[in-house]
């Protein structure tokens, strides 16, 4: 085992060295230009709503539109071959190239080409091969794979590629800029495409009553690509398919967008082929231009390859609504320091990629990179059709737990009293099963702590389960949050206008009691009676290991103890952000819509409760005001913003009177038990550092977090743990 | 779907404000100035597609039925635009018989005539006009924002395949 982790950590070392930086530029400039566009749409929301309207009516009626696209392809004078895998699609392909006796094939990017690896077929079968988008031209100069599905060399950058161009050309002046690169490649491939016999692009969307495709580029290049051979091939994948031309409006809204962070790409081609337009034939300059098109031919050949039986998975069915505009892989921290070529599989990269993968390739091939989210859920908000790419992360990694081998060990054993009937991994089990941890760490307070910080048995730990010898480890508290707040003496306020119940997560119970303290002691000063009863842990630890069978017991448990308590009139009250996210999000999977519901409606992030209490007349001088001039630095939760509760926070500093600045990084890359992680310990830091930067250029008087894994991570960061919001209000005791 | 504005625009203005962010010139004519117009903003040599606005011509000094050794040959392509969404600065180059597509593609200079009328305010309003047609008459086209584009070399550079300047010429 920790050979395996050894060497996933050396690999993904590497590939932060050599790639980090330019895909770290190119993917956070993405992801600026994204908010930056989508925030010029009045209804951004309402447009994504749309367009996911449009595709789970597509994907439900696939079966139905495959055959109304095939009749009217057919009937504009193409032809339509269903591929049922990789293999049959390559056959059918190279069997058109064979009838047009062709020598070259000029391809425009597409993602499902490089899925069925077409190239690599043709190229045994005698075609020459050329990619023509520019970056896909210089992969293939380069001899590599796409590191990101829309700008597939991201992780090259400027000085890189021309340096690959001057020794593989060996150009009569040296190439520089990109200036002078890009008309190079424009030279070179547009000698090449003259001489193509066939032309072979994606498709990005299909539309069945016309048989128009939409092409989403910016080169030009799958332009020249269709206009210049009298072939045509283009190779979709069946979930392309939407039912009418006016369905693809919203698309081309977001795509650009999402993706690189354009409005509108350059072009848009609306092509219904065969198209009406002449071929151009540069063999013969006296010919005219103007011409018919009669000559064309043009071959539809859409992908099966797993995706029919992947519209059956209940689970994996989302993937297929994915556009593939690359706004998961862009928003993702983890994807911003490692790009595709870590955090990708044999084809495609970022979030969605492990239903891609494992719908198209098999598990194994997800398996590579699953554990590279965090669950962190930044990209559900990025998505343009919000598919709940986290959940299909932590189903597959379920699956692939199932398939796992794993030695019954004496030390973790214990420690593991979970639900799961086959293995997740020591490592997995280990953080899964945290509540136990957290009871023993507790129960054996001081002791336990000095125990597993030090050295034998952080080192034996590192071995063993794979955590990381530089972590320090949680600190146990001996009084949990429930024992103090049983043992108090305390007055409740008299008349109380409403009556909570602050849950006792994990992590303030056992861990950052303190902060427990405070969310109690200010919401009785705001008028509010407080009970903190014992309540099982809300299953974000399993859930994140993929142990969602433990997940889904601890959240029946949790249910189980506070429906009585909602039916009783009580609101519930969060302090961690990520079991909020679990109660108001994971838990309608975990439970079923009717309990969900109820639980869903009545719990409240602190702040979020608090903002409502203070909107509601409640007196903000109760809570511990600002005096002069206090500057605080603030980082939100992921899960936290993600539900849009990162408002609330502020709007409660700015009654309070702090003066905030909020940090912009994505996520704090601690993200629960992954920072924590031998494997992932440097992967973590690289994402934190980005935060460690922001923090340090606000300089603030106060370092303020939500989540325990961001107090976590940018204590290690800092050398000083933040607050949480709430002690940062909380009357003094 | 509407895009915020400071203060709102008729589509006209809105378009022109559009289309020029992506360096697109913009030159407003009427038509009997539309063959002058063209005349001062093409690069010799230069191919054109007959223009389907009533009394616009081509300048005699673009070949309009050109050779593919004249496409080869030319810097300047001239072709007339269907339609324009306000919203983004977009116009539409429908696919013709007349070889309106690789005239508009291959040259370094790409000119578009569109007339004002033709202008629609958004996406849903062009694909309205889009989706018809394409059940109508299976035609295609090319809806083009700016000039060709990429940052795949390590910075944006114009003029990856196509284009690498678009010049407008507005009838009103």
């Amino acid at each position: 085992m920790s050979s395996q982790r050894d060497s996933k950590a050396e690999h993904i070392r590497h590939i932060m060295e050599t790639e980090g930086a330019a895909v770290g530029t190119n993917t956070r400039g993405f992801n600026a230009g994204r908010y930056e566009s989508v925030a010029k749409l009045s209804d951004y929301d309402g447009l994504k709503d749309e367009a996911r309207a449009i595709k789970e009516d597509a994907i439900e009626r696939l079966p139905e539109l495959i055959d109304e696209l095939t009749a009217t392809v057919e009937e504009n004078g193409g032809t339509v071959y269903l591929a049922e895998d990789a293999a049959d699609a390559n056959e059918y392909i190279a069997e058109v190239c064979a009838q047009q006796e062709a020598d070259r094939l000029v391809k425009s990017k597409s993602m499902t080409s490089e899925e069925i690896e077409v190239n690599e077929y043709l190229e045994r079968e005698g075609v020459d091969v050329v990619e023509t988008d520019l970056g896909e031209w210089v992969l293939q100069v380069a001899e590599e794979a796409p590191s990101h599905i829309v700008a597939p060399a991201i992780h090259k950058s400027r000085a890189e590629i021309a340096r690959l161009f001057n020794e593989y050309f060996e150009p009569e002046e040296e190439l520089e800029t990109a200036e002078e690169l890009t008309m190079f490649a424009r030279e070179q491939l547009g000698e090449r495409i003259k001489d193509a016999d066939v032309g072979m692009t994606g498709a990005n969307f299909l539309a069945a009553d016309s048989g128009t495709m939409a092409l989403v580029t910016s080169e030009g290049n799958a332009r020249k690509t269709v206009t210049v051979p009298d072939t045509q091939i283009a190779v979709a994948g069946v979930e392309k398919i939407v039912p009418t031309v006016e369905d693809l409006q919203p698309f081309i809204e977001l795509i650009g967008r999402s993706g690189t962070g354009q409005d509108i790409t350059s072009y848009i081609s609306l092509l219904t082929p065969p198209i009406d337009g002449p071929t151009v034939d540069f063999d013969d300059p006296g010919a005219p231009v103007a011409g018919d098109g009669d000559d064309r031919e043009f071959h539809l050949v859409l992908i099966d390859n797993g995706r029919l039986a992947m519209r059956e998975d209940e689970d994996l069915k989302e993937t297929l609504y994915c556009i593939r505009c690359s706004a998961c892989s862009n928003t993702c921290a983890n994807f911003q320091s490692v790009g595709g070529h870590a955090f990708g599989g044999e084809t495609y990269s970022g979030g969605i990629a492990t239903g891609w993968e494992a719908g198209v390739h098999g598990q194994e091939s997800a398996a590579e990179f699953n554990d590279l989210c965090t669950g962190c859920s930044r990209c559900v908000e990025a998505c343009p059709v919000g598919i709940d790419i986290p959940w299909i992360n932590t189903v597959v990694r379920d699956r692939i737990n199932d398939d796992e081998e794993v030695p019954m060990d004496f030390l973790v054993d214990g420690l593991t009293p979970d639900e799961e009937t086959s293995g997740p991994g020591l490592q997995k089990r280990l953080f899964g099963n945290f509540e136990t941890l957290a009871k023993l760490g507790s129960t054996f307070a001081p002791l336990s702590n000095w125990v597993a910080n030090a050295g034998p048995v952080s080192r034996l730990l590192e071995e063993t389960v794979g955590v990381a010898d530089e972590r320090d480890l949680p600190t146990f508290q001996r009084t949990t949050l429930v024992e103090w707040f049983d043992e108090r003496e305390a007055i409740p306020p008299a008349d109380p206008e409403r009556k909570v119940v602050l849950y006792p997560d994990l992590y303030t119970n056992y861990m950052m009691v303190e902060r427990g303290k405070a969310a109690v002691r200010t919401l009785e000063a705001l008028g509010v009676e407080v009970v903190v009863p014992s309540v099982p842990g809300a299953g974000r630890a399993p859930l994140s290991q993929g142990m969602i069978d433990t997940a889904r017991s601890k959240a029946e448990a949790v249910a189980d103890t506070l429906d009585p308590y909602v039916e009783q009139g009580y609101d519930i009250v969060v302090i961690e952000p990520s079991d909020v996210a679990m109660f108001r999000g994971d838990y309608e999977r975990l439970l079923g819509p009717d309990r969900f519901e109820s639980l869903s409606e009545h719990s409240y992030e602190i702040m979020e409760y608090v903002y409502g209490l203070l909107e509601n007349g409640a007196d903000v001088d109760g809570l511990n005001v600002a005096d002069g001039e206090t500057t605080v630095a603030y980082h939100s939760h992921c899960q936290q913003r993600t539900m849009g509760l990162e408002p609330y926070t502020l709007q409660v500093f700015d009654r309070c009177g702090y003066d905030v600045e909020t940090s912009d990084a994505e996520c704090c890359g601690m993200a629960g038990s992954f920072g924590y992680k031998e494997q992932y310990y440097d992967l973590s830091m690289d994402v934190g550092s980005n935060l460690d930067s922001q923090l340090r250029e606000i300089d603030a008087d106060r370092v303020v977090a939500s989540g325990t894994s961001c107090t976590d991570q940018i204590g290690d960061l800092l050398g000083e743990e933040p607050s949480h919001a709430v002690e940062l209000i909380a009357p003094p005791e | 779907m509407s895009q915020q504005t400071a203060e709102p625009a008729t589509a006209f203005e809105q378009f022109v404000t559009e289309i020029q962010r992506y360096d697109v010139g913009v030159t407003e004519v009427t038509p009997s100035e539309a063959a002058d117009a063209i005349e001062g903003v093409i690069e010799q040599p230069a191919v054109g597609t007959a223009l389907p606005f009533e009394g616009v011509e081509l300048p005699d000094s673009v070949e309009s039925e050109p050779t593919v050794g004249d496409l080869d040959a030319a810097t300047t392509g001239v072709t007339a635009a269907e339609l324009a969404i306000a919203e983004y600065g977009s116009i539409f180059l429908r696919t013709d018989e007349l070889g309106s597509e690789p005239v508009s593609l291959f040259n370094d200079l790409h000119v578009a005539v569109l007339h004002a009328d033709d202008i629609v305010q958004d996406m849903t309003a062009a694909f309205e006009h889009l989706g018809e047609r394409a059940r109508a008459d299976r035609s295609s086209g090319i809806l083009a924002t700016g000039p060709s584009a990429t940052a795949d070399m390590g910075a944006l550079v114009q003029g990856a395949h196509g284009p690498k300047r678009v010049e407008l010429i507005l009838i009103t």
